[in-house]
């Protein structure tokens, strides 16, 4: 198995008074999907906004392709090939899609002394993304808004992806989803991992954590309660170690010390 | 994977979604109706289209910034105090401080495109509602004109701004027609009206296209292919989207605002410099209510409340039913009154039918 691209060594994230996560290591290598599960108030977005360089760690390393990295803000993460999809702020509804794709950094073409947006480029380019990840979009012009939930994840995921993330962090992708759309996310995630990227798929549901994951790492009150192989821990294990810890004797037996 | 239930959309559905639509059958049904219930009255001659033609330019101009700003996602308030601001200071500083004509219009610019600039700082800044701090400069402007015009002048009025501006270049980008030799033929071919009396015999009535005019069509032209067809255009729809997701991207989401606001209190002084122009004098009370008649327009024109959506075309044609409805019941001598009553309702009816547009946008229920 190849080298790990992001290395999370011991991060302790304080906040005044309150310890939001205490000693937390956790790696992701290219082309897996490794899963971070943890139940509501476990530190996994403390631990995600650390790893996109929202927050700064209290005290830990955090490597990235075998080199220290220090991130002062999202724009440093990001400029190093880190993406973050968040649930809620991945689009915006009233725009279309091919605006929603390439804000920030949309394709220009001269006009004699005038720059343009080139759209002919942006929808030619959005469609054929968007048809990657398993999407035909009626047209490129279409309000996100018109989108369904899993839809509008897969433009997130395209644009990530487009402009080069090595790393992608979903944040609960599938939580607010039903079951069709959900499928489509994984299958999503499936084919993204594929291409070799590196994925972190934060969940609080085990069954699509299975569903696709490399990995599996539970977060427990700042804490790390092990990272698990796939095929070596059960759904069961899994939940219970989100529930409390009570099986951690039984899951470091079981994944060869990878705990 | 594309959800087979969305794929029946009508093309008139997909009609209704672009946001200039109400404009253009509510300009339609405002034409219709005036064909038909003033047709006779002069209206329609060239005099009477010149006179809504004008109106509707002057609602037009600050439309255009208003719009842009509310796309942006922010309000400015302060628009009809700032036309009353820079024609006080292109008066005082041409007539009282003896400035020639173009060196006051420009520094006038210069000074409201700089207090516009500070109201979007401000907002930023303070993250503070734009509705609350452009609200305490409508105050502060209207009343730091008053006072600027009583200090200088003792009075509330300043004229003389003709005589200085007489073969001022840049006056005459503001208060000047053009093609009037156009129309001087029209006349002399008696397609349009001529006076037959007096200093001016043979001259037409219309003179020309006045510059008010062109530069609401310049305006709007800018604005639309802003809008729709630059990477900035695209900031602005972010910016007032979801400024938080647009910031997210790398969008520079507080320079777009900021630079809205000084274009809005750029277009203000447009208006507020041609209304110099054309009347020879500068008023402490003009733009009284102007915000609020951009702000209709541009809501008429489909544009949201809340920002993210909206088109400056739309805009447009909302100050295009602005201005013929208002002349158009003074042709048609119903009490002008009503027009507000009108204007109420449109406003209302304007705001519910983009509510409903949206919701079908973004698929709430």
């Amino acid at each position: 198995m190849s080298s790990p691209i992001l290395e999370m060594h011991d991060i302790a994230k304080h906040f005044g008074p309150v310890i939001a996560l205490a000693g937390v290591s956790f790696d992701v290598r290219p082309g897996e999907c490794h899963c971070l599960l943890g139940d509501n108030g476990a530190g996994k977005s403390t631990f995600i906004k650390t790893m996109s360089g929202v927050h700064k760690p209290t005290s830990g390393t955090i490597s990235f392709e075998g080199k220290p990295m220090q991130f002062d803000s999202p724009r440093d993460s990001m400029n190093a090939g880190i993406a973050t999809v968040y649930q809620d702020l991945a689009m915006i509804p009233l725009m279309s899609v091919t605006r929603n794709f390439w804000m920030g950094r949309e394709p220009e073409r001269r006009f004699g002394p005038l720059r343009l947006l080139d759209f002919e480029k942006a929808n030619k380019i959005t469609m054929e993304e968007m048809k990657k990840m398993g999407i035909s979009l009626r047209e490129p012009e279409q309000a996100v808004g018109t989108l369904s939930g899993g839809e509008r994840q897969a433009v997130a995921i395209a644009r990530a992806v487009y402009f080069g993330a090595k790393v992608l962090i979903l944040d609960e992708p599938t939580s607010a989803l039903g079951v069709r759309q959900t499928a489509n996310v994984l299958a999503t995630i499936d084919k993204v991992r594929k291409s070799g990227i590196a994925i972190v798929f934060i969940t609080h549901n085990v069954r699509h954590a299975m569903a696709v994951g490399d990995r599996f790492t539970v977060l427990n009150r700042g804490k790390t309660l092990g990272t698990a192989m796939k095929g070596k821990v059960t759904p069961e294990e899994l939940q219970d170690m989100m529930a409390g810890g009570q099986e951690l004797a039984i899951l470091e037996g079981s994944t060869d010390g990878t705990v | 994977m594309a959800d087979e239930r969305l794929i029946q959309t009508s093309k008139l559905r997909k009609l209704m979604m672009r946001p200039e639509l109400g404009a253009i059958a509510g300009t339609v049904l405002v034409f219709m109706l005036f064909l038909a219930i003033a047709r006779d009255s002069g209206m329609f001659s060239p005099e009477g289209i010149q006179n809504w033609t004008v109106v509707s330019a002057q609602f037009a101009i600050i439309a255009v910034g208003a719009g842009l700003l509310m796309i942006a996602g922010e309000f400015d308030l302060s628009i009809g105090s700032m036309i009353g601001f820079s024609g006080i200071v292109i008066a005082i500083l041409s007539v009282q401080m003896g400035w020639p004509v173009w060196m006051a219009i420009i520094a006038a610019f210069l000074l409201s495109v700089m207090i516009g600039a500070f109201t979007g700082y401000l907002v930023i800044k303070t993250g503070l509602p734009s509705f609350i701090v452009s609200l305490g400069f409508l105050y502060i402007l209207r009343g730091l004109t008053i006072w600027l015009s009583i200090l200088t002048t003792q009075k509330t009025i300043i004229g003389g701004v003709k005589q200085v501006a007489e073969g001022d270049w840049l006056a005459f980008l503001f208060g000047g027609k053009i093609f009037t030799g156009l129309f001087q033929w029209f006349g002399d071919m008696g397609w349009i009206s001529t006076f037959v009396r007096g200093a001016r015999k043979g001259q037409p009535v219309v003179e020309g296209i006045p510059m008010l005019v062109v530069w609401a069509l310049v305006l709007i032209i800018f604005g639309h292919w802003l809008l729709t067809k630059t990477k900035f255009g695209n900031w602005i729809y972010a910016s007032g989207g979801d400024a938080q997701a647009a910031r997210y991207v790398g969008v520079p989401v507080n320079r777009v605002k900021i630079l809205m606001f000084m274009f809005t209190a750029f277009c203000a002084t447009v208006l507020a410099t041609a209304q110099v122009m054309e009347f020879g004098s500068a008023a402490a009370d003009r733009g009284l209510l102007k915000e609020f008649e951009a702000i209709i327009s541009v809501v008429i024109g489909g544009a949201l409340l809340t920002g993210g959506y909206g088109s400056v075309i739309g805009a447009a044609l909302g100050a295009l039913i602005f201005g013929v409805v208002q002349q158009g019941l003074f042709f048609a001598g119903v009490e002008s009154s009503l027009f507000r009553v009108f204007l109420g309702t449109i406003l209302i009816v304007a705001v519910i039918m983009n509510t409903y547009v949206r919701r079908m946008i973004t698929g709430e229920r």
